[in-house]
């Protein structure tokens, strides 16, 4: 049925995988952007609708276990994080220094934490430090990314080697050591952390980006967009960009759990947000020191839902890779 | 293959060239000058400026570069001034500690993520590789600490096999002779390594059975043992390297962690003490560091591909 329009050719080799680069290529037809959807013709000229690209994904998707399960943890965290304080009322403003380190048992399903704090509360509120920095510096790093990308694959010649020449020079800085020099004088709120991380972590997605535009500039309805007048800036933005959307929000999924468990481990060495806001990371850094105490319900329960999140973003990040892949549907 | 060589020098000589330039920028917007560090937190102004001026540091940005890079070819990576001592010696003290950490568990990670990775792309599907595939996305998505916090809760601290502090002695003999308390953090470096490499090994392990000549291979009647060891192993372990080359600053990131769980007296705990202070040559230098061995194992990891595989012709 949809065969009639796909020229599913798969464009890119696999010359990135070697470089430990999931390099994904997708051939999406007539997604959202202004691409024009041609209607499939059928061989006796009639007119067919075709299930859109963005169904077929949505289908491939669904079948996948994993990436369902994926999605049911991570709707549940976020409804834990944000909607879980409306019924779960606990005091997270004042400390109670008459009940630190309390067992779990009644009144505090699992126990409190050094500063008398609720953990379950605890959780809730460095969920949503946690969930909402990884997210947006996610969402930060993907844009530079794929702009950058974008550019350097669409010019090529002397731009693209000097700009990947940057890629290569800051891919080569290590990552958590820059994040952690920076962070120690820009860090402590939520918008450092997130600029920070979201600055930092552009260059993967630069790389993948600038793989997807080398392989569909020489597509021909990117020389007729040219032919037509198209600047380099339309191209970019109507052509190029919403034709390797597939990439770009597989891509944000990864990076969200990288920003996640990088943000964990700055929070960790004590380089998350400030007290009295709080992060997961900072949590586990809090109770690290007292698990040879005996105080594990300060450690575990965080430290789970911490992995859980990470895994579900992964989860979800391996279901969309698979389902955008049309190399890899089953027709 | 010697043009190429020559033309991939020069790019990692600019590319450390840059790395250079980048991370002190970096640091010098953060942390201009040290005269806080040395002259105390109540230093008067008119001091912190005489102690600048007599140190260099009000020089314009690329006059102290210059300087910098000058007393980096002489092997001179400066002088911390919050512990007092020069950086090489500092180094030198600690590396040796760490260097055990990350190639111990970078070692016992080949060494288990190769077969793991060959066997689950072998059996695919069987119980054994959907087990392996299970543990390794667990410990993919978990940081390195909170494998070392699961590990102490488990084994020092429950079933108390070991004990939970590691020695505290910074020389490698005196680390060594408590070996059994480095168990710890070397398996939590090397879970989180084997869940990654394991991964990859296993993809391409599935990619290499697809391909042609392991069909032409057992068509010719090759029992799947020689299939295996002559033709499936070989290629699929080549990926390997490029990985492995490329995982360094991840490992750095990892000891770094573990170093600090621990308390292990090594150069990642240095790094964090010295971030505290700004300890602006102790960073810069294991930043440096790094960065520099990165490029380099890349470089190395790109030359031993070539040499191991080849179809791979580099012009």
């Amino acid at each position: 049925m949809s065969e009639t329009n796909t020229p599913a050719v798969s464009t890119e080799t696999e010359t990135e995988t070697a470089r430990g680069v999931e390099d994904v290529s997708v051939t999406i037809e007539s997604p959202a952007g202004p691409e024009p959807a041609v209607p499939a013709v059928s061989d006796a000229g009639e007119l067919q609708s075709t299930t859109s690209a963005w169904k077929l994904t949505l289908r491939e998707f669904l079948k996948n276990k994993m990436a369902v399960a994926g999605v049911a943890i991570l709707v549940f965290f976020v409804l834990f994080c944000w909607l879980g304080p409306v019924f779960y009322h606990s005091n997270q403003n004042t400390t109670d220094l008459l009940n630190t380190d309390g067992a779990p048992g009644a009144g505090h399903p699992l126990g409190t934490d050094s500063n008398g704090f609720d953990i379950i509360g605890r959780i809730m509120i460095g969920g949503q430090t946690s969930l909402w920095i990884g997210f947006a510096a996610a969402v930060i790093a993907t844009v530079i990314g794929t702009l950058w990308g974008a550019v350097a694959g669409l010019l090529g010649g002397l731009i693209d080697a000097t700009l990947m020449r940057i890629v290569d020079i800051l891919l080569s800085l290590p990552f958590l050591l820059v994040v952690l020099i920076i962070s120690q004088r820009y860090g402590a709120n939520t918008w450092g952390l997130i600029i920070i991380l979201g600055v930092f972590s552009w260059l993967v997605p630069a790389r993948l980006i600038r793989g997807e535009v080398l392989s569909l500039k020489v597509r021909d309805f990117v020389s007729a967009a040219r032919v037509m007048g198209g600047t380099n800036t339309r191209l970019i933005f109507r052509h190029l960009i919403p034709n390797a959307m597939g990439t770009v929000i597989v891509n944000i999924t990864f990076q969200i759990a990288d920003a996640i468990l990088a943000l964990a481990a700055l929070g960790y060495l004590n380089f998350g947000v400030r007290y009295p806001n709080t992060d997961w990371g900072s949590q586990l850094g809090d109770a690290q020191s007292n698990l040879s105490n005996g105080y594990w319900w300060e450690v575990f329960p965080v430290g789970v839902s911490l992995v859980l999140v990470v895994m579900a973003f992964n989860f979800i990040g391996d279901g969309l890779r698979d389902a955008v892949d049309v190399r890899l549907r089953k027709r | 293959m010697a043009g190429y060589l020559i033309r991939r020098l020069t790019t990692a000589i600019l590319v450390v060239f840059g790395i250079i330039l980048v991370t002190f920028l970096m640091l010098h917007i953060i942390a201009p000058s040290p005269a806080i560090t040395v002259l105390g937190p109540k230093a008067q102004p008119a001091a912190i400026k005489a102690w600048n001026h007599a140190n260099g540091f009000d020089k314009p940005w690329w006059d102290q570069f210059a300087t910098y890079l000058g007393h980096l070819f002489q092997g001179n990576l400066g002088y911390s001034y919050h512990l007092n001592q020069s950086v090489s010696a500092l180094l030198t003290e600690k590396a040796p500690l760490s260097g055990l950490l990350t190639i111990a568990s970078l070692v016992l990670s080949i060494l288990v993520a190769l077969p793991l990775g060959i066997y689950q792309g072998v059996k695919r599907n069987s119980f054994g590789d959907i087990t392996a595939t299970s543990l390794a996305m667990i410990f993919y998505s978990m940081p390195t600490f909170l494998v070392a916090l699961v590990l102490v809760q488990v084994f020092a601290l429950s079933l108390k096999w070991v004990n939970p502090n590691v020695p505290q002695d910074q020389t490698l003999s005196g680390a060594l002779a408590g070996w059994p308390d480095l168990i710890m953090p070397i398996v939590a470096l090397t879970l989180t390594a084997v869940a990654s490499y394991s991964r990859y090994q296993r993809s391409a392990a599935l990619d290499v059975l697809a391909q042609d000549y392991i069909k032409v291979a057992r068509a010719k009647g090759l029992s799947e043992r020689l299939v295996y060891s002559r033709h499936l192993v070989r290629n699929a372990s080549l990926p390997m390297i490029t990985l492995i080359g490329l995982s360094l600053p991840l490992l750095i990131a990892g000891n770094l962690l573990v170093e600090y769980t621990f308390n292990i007296n090594g150069l990642g705990l240095l790094f964090v003490n010295s971030l505290q202070g700004y300890d602006y040559n102790v960073l810069m230098a294991y930043t440096l560091i790094t960065a520099v061995l990165t490029v380099v194992g890349n470089l190395i990891a790109d030359i031993c591909l070539t040499l191991s595989d080849p179809r791979i012709k580099l012009v």
